[in-house]
């Protein structure tokens, strides 16, 4: 699993995505071909500014997911300048309510083991925290 | 195209099947099938399999010529087919072998699904049915199946007003049909009380909002009208049997809480079998999450976006009401074999159009089975109908 990890850092580590230049709709993760023009795709890769708003969450109490301590909040937050990313969210889950504002923070996301690869990526905290 | 009848139908019980492996699981619904269709076994043509991931499950490949082995035709070298679509598998396999029918390439088909998932543990039987949404995007961060059927439902309980009681009674509803059907996994009655103070696993989702994780196989005998006639006088049609696909993850879809690729499969089911929604006597809706069943009442054209719960407060959907969705239980309680379920769903509406339903009987004409994968990037939805 290393490999499929490491090859993604530029775009797990932060909020760089791709958008097309023929019609200006922005993709994350990146696409290769823009679902509106296919074949007239003219695809940039472009970063993302940090901030966004909650569209939908989920306080996650049981998940097959051993990496993650429970309970996690995932969220679909939808950035100022760019499209719809699902993510976590590091706050209480009293806190967390839809249309919140977060901004984008470099968090743990877990590790294979004591000896394995350590996982990075982008999480959110709320917008007005330090 | 020929017109496709149902000559016979078999499943086996869904729940924890302990004691039975992955063949004795499909063998126990093919000789159901087989038997019920009263054809001897030569007569196959082709076999379609549904199946998510025996690989992960059992370390298995290649169990297509393994089922078909194990079902007594490798002499005969009937051309057996695997199909994966996640938990949409069975209904892609009734797909293929309705294609196969219809175009005339062959005269009698079987169309099974199949999966084993207790010979691993719980934890790893999920992550491997969450491998149905984006594993580098969703599954990474965290954003297992049940949350992302959460965070569908949160956003439809905000914009429309959707209870958690609306999402418990589509729960009540399928534990209470279930009693009535012998080859259910949990054959009991849950109350509201019940529903609602079972634990969160992904809020707004509870215990009682999700569907379990089963063994189980199920198998359709299909062949052409005048074929079928040779067979049997109580001919079910499967009128349309559609198909459409959508983003993968929840996050790319312009609306999360309508999924396209029901509105869509459905739209063209419809106009192949040129009935329309409000004739629909009888349905099986995939109910992997309770709001995945409300949700398909709005995108199968039965209310309008939004209205879902109105179909269960008024009890519509109950198998006494004007449209019984779920009269086997449904995936929540009748059990998810997750390869298995299309099949399973098309066995139960056969059933009950040929009136074979025992308990749970009702009175139907036309019925629709609606299956989906993951969170909706496939959908399959068959329309069924007597004469």
């Amino acid at each position: 699993m290393l490999p499929r990890f490491w090859r993604k850092i530029k775009y797990r580590y932060d909020l760089v995505g791709s958008y097309c230049e023929n019609c200006g709709r922005s993709f994350y993760p990146p696409r290769n071909v823009c679902p509106n023009c296919r074949r007239k795709s003219n695809i940039r890769e472009i970063r993302f500014g940090d901030c966004g708003k909650v569209i939908s969450y989920s306080v996650v109490h049981d998940s097959e997911n051993t990496r993650m301590r429970k309970p996690y909040i995932v969220a679909m937050i939808k950035l100022d300048d760019g499209p719809v990313i699902t993510s976590q969210l590091v706050c209480s889950p009293d806190e967390v309510q839809t249309g919140m504002r977060v901004r984008k923070v470099f968090r743990k996301y877990g590790e294979e083991g004591e000896s394995g690869i350590i996982y990075y990526g982008t999480k959110f905290v709320p917008a007005d925290s330090e | 195209m020929r017109r496709v009848a149902i000559i016979g139908v078999g499943q086996s019980h869904f729940g924890e099947l302990w004691d039975l492996s992955f063949r004795d699981i499909f063998l126990s619904a093919g000789v159901e099938a087989l038997e019920d269709s009263g054809l001897e076994g030569k007569e196959i043509e082709a076999m379609f399999v549904g199946n998510m991931s025996s690989g992960r499950y059992l370390a298995q490949e290649h169990i297509a010529a393994l089922i078909a082995d194990y079902a007594g035709l490798a002499e005969l070298n009937v051309p057996a087919t695997r199909v994966e679509g996640a938990d949409a598998s069975g209904g892609l396999a009734l797909r293929q072998a309705f294609m196969a029918v219809a175009s005339g390439m062959h005269d009698i088909v079987i169309a099974a699904g199949v999966e084993k998932v207790t010979d691993v543990g719980s934890d790893a039987a999920m992550d491997i049915l969450s491998s149905s949404a984006d594993r580098e995007w969703e599954w990474f961060v965290g954003a297992n199946l049940p949350s992302l059927y959460a965070m569908m439902a949160r956003m439809h309980m905000e914009k429309f007003g959707t209870g958690s009681e609306d999402l418990a009674g589509i729960s009540i509803k399928n534990h209470r049909n279930a009693t009535l059907n012998p080859k259910a996994q949990f054959r009991r009655e849950i109350s509201m009380d019940v529903a609602l103070n079972s634990p969160f696993v992904a809020e707004p989702l509870r215990l009682f909002d999700c569907s379990p994780i089963s063994d189980g196989a199920a198998a359709v005998i299909l062949a052409d009208e005048t074929t079928a006639k040779e067979y049997t006088d109580k001919l079910v049609y499967l009128a349309a049997c559609s198909q459409a696909s959508d983003y993968l993850s929840l996050q790319n879809r312009t609306d999360p809480i309508t999924m396209s690729a029901v509105v869509q499969a459905s739209k063209i089911a419809y106009r192949q079998a040129n009935v329309s929604p409000d004739e629909i006597d009888i349905a099986e809706i995939h109910d992997s999450f309770t709001i995945a069943e409300l949700i398909a009442y709005e995108d199968l054209g039965f209310v309008e976006k939004g209205k879902g719960k109105e179909m269960v407060r008024e009890g519509r959907t109950e198998i006494s009401g004007e449209l019984p969705v779920n009269t086997s239980g449904g995936l929540k309680a009748c059990g998810h074999a997750i390869g298995a379920t299309g099949i399973r769903q098309a066995v139960e509406i056969a059933l009950q159009l040929r009136g074979d339903a025992g308990k749970r009987q009702v009175e139907a004409e036309k019925g629709l089975a609606l299956n989906i994968g993951g969170t909706g990037a496939t959908a399959v939805v068959s329309i069924f109908e007597v004469a």
